[in-house]
């Protein structure tokens, strides 16, 4: 009998049962799937409606220009450039601290280690990691400030930029170092075989072949990493101190972005108050220049990184 | 992926998962393992406190005619200068009565009563009186309270020990430091012969009513003063300042200074200009407000909590009935302690005003009105 | 300019000083190492100096208390574990859910690249705004108030890139000719799902998923904008009470001058840790056990 089973009409039967089944629960994954997008407007729709309430009051001009934040004293002032400067100052010298040491870590893990060295190394910068954030803040208050920073550096006080920016570049060393590594590992081992055969040292492959051939991603975790360091916020809030101030000197104790924030989610609660409001108006400023330098992040990997 | 030789992998996993599951397994069986009593009203409790460093005080507890278990919760906010007196009255209420939670916040008197007067809150601890829009805030939403003085503080102005300059600091020497656009930076700009070292100066951030009393004494008006200074409504954070920086000047309630006196000094305080001397802040001289920067402290309580829940009830008596042992022992200064009888008598009687002027009276043979 | 394959003796001046470097770079860059990893000493010295003497079980038994001799973090390792948990269940099936349908079930290329850029954006997201956003949506918006459950979807929307990451590579380490010899001989994508796909991806997933908690466990900040700084003595009882975590207890006794509260802290630190450790460490169990399975 020549059963074809596609004409046997239990099978049929079952098989509409089976795509129906599939196609659910291909639906069922696509709307699971589109929860990251939804995420993402709801995160701007909640930060735009309530900052509305706040610009509602305040030009934004005055928000970006003014360089008086005063908005829990009287009389209000409302110029975020003391909190963004000081934003700024504790990224850029935890930039300063984890560039150098994440990038030499990650040279070394891919280029110089030995195999046996390379898993508990790596297994170190893993704790790194890991380590939560209110801890690193501990050890600013606790060890960095008053073993390293007052005793050595004039004029510094318990609170300040400087103890801030150090502490949250150690925390992100392991983002710059990973993420380079990566990238490094990622460049085919015939370069380097290339340029050894021409005589080039070692020196010569790992900084004239290798680096400019990982540049991308090396690019993207740092930028990757100086986000990471304008979000932190309880590092500023146990190390930076209360106390807005529009100053260029790291010595100084000031508030970052996410410190206010943090000082006045704490301190009232009630909703509609301009002081409230404020927190999401510097909110949505945080997050609008860290997904900025996230997309070009990005955009960085995947224009420039070479395919090999 | 290498295979891991030694130790099996899975031995590590199981131990670590016996691990997580016995630490999980033991709070929740802690309970009744380790001794947390059921809940019996004993005659005298003892509850011993390390906050002061002085040492054990013993509190009574009387039982009264509750025989009934009380249980409900108590929601509790406002300032961080009367929150170590609440808290300490909190833990020891809660130690007697198990099923009562009491929660207390720091928000500062100002945010607590931004939230006291939207009903979020049942008590409301505040280091200055209610204002007139916060009262007509509460009169809009329909929030009925009543105010119940229950201490002194001593507000401390305080330098680090090691600045021995300084001993002794006027009122209007304190508002050239603190007032709106002060143009004071280095402890020379105050008075020549001091360091022309930087003031790094402490305080509470605007929502204290700390803050509220300070600027509206010393610069003349509530709420005015500069902004470039380190805010925090939590005390604590100001001790810690000014115990670790030599050029810190900070201001706050005297409870927090004791714990610190071996890294930190209270200035006196001259009020010069009403001619006064240098006062050092304490017991006696805050008791007769010699010392200028003595204040009552408040307990105001909303009556829709005090009329519904009866554990509240319980506890303001507690409060009031073990007063002053526990403003001692927090080292504020308290009240006579007639002041305290006659209060518990007329809230009991059902009268909720005039607590205030009760405090005024000298003796404790004078009755209320 | 490369030297070339003859190596003259007398070498330039230039080549001299690259000769040097060659060998004192590795010498340089392991000296970086050595910053790094003392810095991680450092810390965990110092913690563990400060803070081994006030280990002891009451540390999670007991309530927080004014008295730093009797206080304990209960309140907040409850809260810890109910919040992490509940978020735990947030982010999982959300997850597990994206990773299979971006690595096996998407067919709109265009869509995939979407959510991966999604994704990659919510993962860049600092963890402030994820409580700021948790407060107004689920705090006031929908009403339900400083609670649990609040902070639950919060960190629970904030793990969901590293789940879906790792949900998403676990799928794609399924062998190809597995699953191509299963649609062969007529398998839908559900049954190859079920029954190939999940079993042997699991194991990662989990991985994954315990990774996500570790992050959530010591994640301070979303909280501290829901649920602010609370003295609480009595344990959840619904995930409608107000509650507090665990790094938000040591930020609370780290704030405080009394060299009794900074041992407290650092005491409560330690236990966080190893907590911490615990749970990395079962899921690196987990990847090796499951491994070691994986023949073909």
């Amino acid at each position: 009998m020549s059963s074809n089973i596609f004409f046997d009409p239990v099978f049929l039967k079952n098989l509409r049962r089976r795509q129906i089944k599939t196609t659910l629960v291909n639906i069922l994954l696509l709307a699971a799937s589109s929860i990251s997008f939804i995420s993402i407007v709801v995160i701007v729709g909640s930060l735009v409606l309530e900052s509305s309430i706040f610009f509602g009051q305040v030009s934004i001009t005055e928000f970006i220009t003014g360089t008086e934040w005063t908005v829990l004293f009287t009389p209000k002032k409302f110029g975020v450039q003391p909190l963004l400067v000081a934003t700024a100052i504790t990224s850029l010298i935890a930039l300063a601290v984890a560039m150098p040491v994440g990038l030499a870590v990650a040279i070394y893990l891919s280029e110089y280690a030995s195999n046996r060295a390379r898993k508990p190394i790596k297994s170190v910068i893993e704790v790194l990691a890991g380590i939560p954030t209110v801890v690193y803040g501990y050890f600013a208050l606790y060890f960095i400030s008053p073993n390293l920073l007052m005793p050595l550096i004039e004029g510094i006080g318990v609170h300040s930029a400087l103890a801030v920016g150090l502490t949250i570049g150690v925390l992100i060393i392991p983002i710059v170092a990973s993420l380079s590594e990566d990238a490094m590992y990622s460049v085919p081992e015939d370069f380097r075989q290339a340029a050894y055969s021409l005589g080039a040292r070692k020196l010569d492959v790992v900084f004239r072949v290798v680096l400019p051939a990982a540049l991308s991603g090396i690019f993207a975790s740092i930028i990757l990493a100086f986000t990471r360091a304008m979000g932190e916020t309880m590092i500023a809030a146990i190390a930076g101190g209360f106390r807005v101030y529009y100053s260029w000197d790291p010595r100084e104790a000031m508030q970052t972005m996410t410190a206010f924030i943090a000082q006045v989610a704490t301190g009232d609660a009630p909703h509609g108050t301009i002081e409230y409001q404020s927190i999401f108006a510097v909110g949505l400023l945080l997050f609008l220049v860290t997904m900025a330098f996230n997309i070009v992040a990005l955009y960085i990997v995947k224009r420039w990184q070479v395919r090999y | 992926m290498e295979k891991s030789k030694g130790v099996s992998s899975t031995f590590v996993g199981g131990v670590v998962v016996a691990l997580v599951v016995g630490l999980v397994l033991g709070l929740v069986a802690g309970p009744s393992l380790f001794g947390v009593p059921p809940q019996t009203i004993t005659l005298i409790q003892t509850v011993t406190r390390e906050v002061g460093g002085a040492g054990a005080v013993t509190i009574t507890a009387t039982p009264g005619p509750t025989t009934v278990q009380l249980a409900g919760s108590i929601e509790i906010d406002g300032s961080s200068t009367v929150y170590p007196i609440t808290e300490a009255v909190a833990e020891a209420f809660m130690k007697i009565h198990r099923n009562v939670d009491i929660k207390v916040g720091i928000s500062g008197t100002g945010g607590g009563f931004k939230r006291f007067v939207i009903g979020e809150t049942d008590i409301n601890d505040a280091s200055r009186p209610i204002t007139k829009s916060e009262a007509e805030a509460a009169a809009k939403n329909g929030i009925e309270w009543f105010e119940v003085p229950i201490a002194i503080d001593a507000l401390v102005v305080v330098v680090n020990k090691a600045a021995t300059w300084v001993d002794c600091i006027a009122i209007s020497e304190l508002k050239r430091i603190w007032e709106p656009e002060s143009k004071v930076r280095l402890w020379s700009d105050v008075r020549p012969e001091w360091p022309a070292q930087p003031i790094r100066l402490y305080g509470p951030g605007p929502d204290s009513g700390t803050f509220d009393y300070f600027t509206e004494r010393v610069v003349g008006k509530a709420k005015a003063s500069r902004t470039d200074y380190i805010a925090s409504e939590d005390d604590n954070v100001l001790v810690a300042g000014v115990e670790r920086e030599t050029y810190a000047l900070g201001y706050f309630g005297y409870a927090y200074y004791p714990e610190a006196k071996d890294k930190i000094k209270a200035l006196k305080v001259q009020d010069d200009e009403a001619g006064g001397a240098c006062i050092e802040p304490g017991d006696e001289t805050a008791k007769t407000f010699v010392y200028p920067l003595a204040r009552p402290l408040f307990l105001y309580v909303s009556k829709k909590a005090w009329d519904t829940k009866p554990h509240l009830r319980e506890f303001i008596y507690f409060y009031l009935e073990n007063g002053p042992a526990f403003v001692k022992k927090v080292q504020y200064t308290p009240f006579p302690d007639h002041y305290y009888v006659k209060a518990l008598a007329l809230i009991k009687s059902g009268i909720y005003t005039g607590l205030y002027e009760l405090t005024r009276l000298k003796n404790e043979n004078a009755g209320p009105r | 300019m490369a030297g070339t394959v003859l190596e003259v003796k007398v070498l330039s001046r230039r080549d001299r000083l690259k000769k040097i470097l060659d060998i004192a770079t590795p010498v340089i860059l392991a000296i970086a190492v050595f910053i790094a990893i003392s810095a991680v000493a450092a810390l965990l010295i110092t913690v563990v100096y400060q803070g081994a003497g006030r280990l002891s079980l009451n540390l999670i038994l007991e309530y927080p208390s004014a008295n730093p001799a009797e206080a304990g973090m209960r309140s907040a390792f409850l809260g810890s574990f109910w919040t992490v948990g509940l978020s735990a269940l947030v982010s999982m099936p959300l997850g597990i859910a994206t990773g299979l349908y971006l690595s096996e079930w998407s067919s709109w290329r265009r869509f995939r690249r979407f959510v991966e850029f999604n994704i990659a954006n919510l993962a860049g997201v600092p963890s402030i705004i994820f409580g700021l956003v948790g407060l107004s949506l689920l705090t006031y918006g929908l009403g339900w108030g400083r609670s649990i459950i609040a902070g639950a979807f919060t960190l629970g929307i904030m793990t969901l890139p590293l789940v879906t990451v790792s949900a998403a590579e676990a799928v794609k380490t399924v062998p190809e000719a597995l699953k191509h010899g299963a649609y062969a001989l007529g398998a839908t994508k559900l049954q190859v799902t079920r029954y190939i796909i999940l079993p042997r991806s699991l194991p990662m997933m989990m991985t994954g998923a315990i990774l996500a908690i570790s992050r959530a466990i010591g994640e301070a900040a979303p909280i501290l904008i829901i649920s602010g700084l609370l003295f609480i003595r009595r344990d959840p009882v619904s995930i409608f009470d107000r509650f507090t975590v665990m790094p938000l207890q040591i930020f609370n006794w780290v704030s405080r001058p009394q060299v009794a509260f900074q041992e407290l802290a650092s005491a409560a630190i330690i236990v966080l840790l190893m907590l911490l450790l615990a749970l990395n460490a079962s899921a690196i169990a987990i990847r090796y056990r499951f491994q070691k399975r994986l023949v073909l």
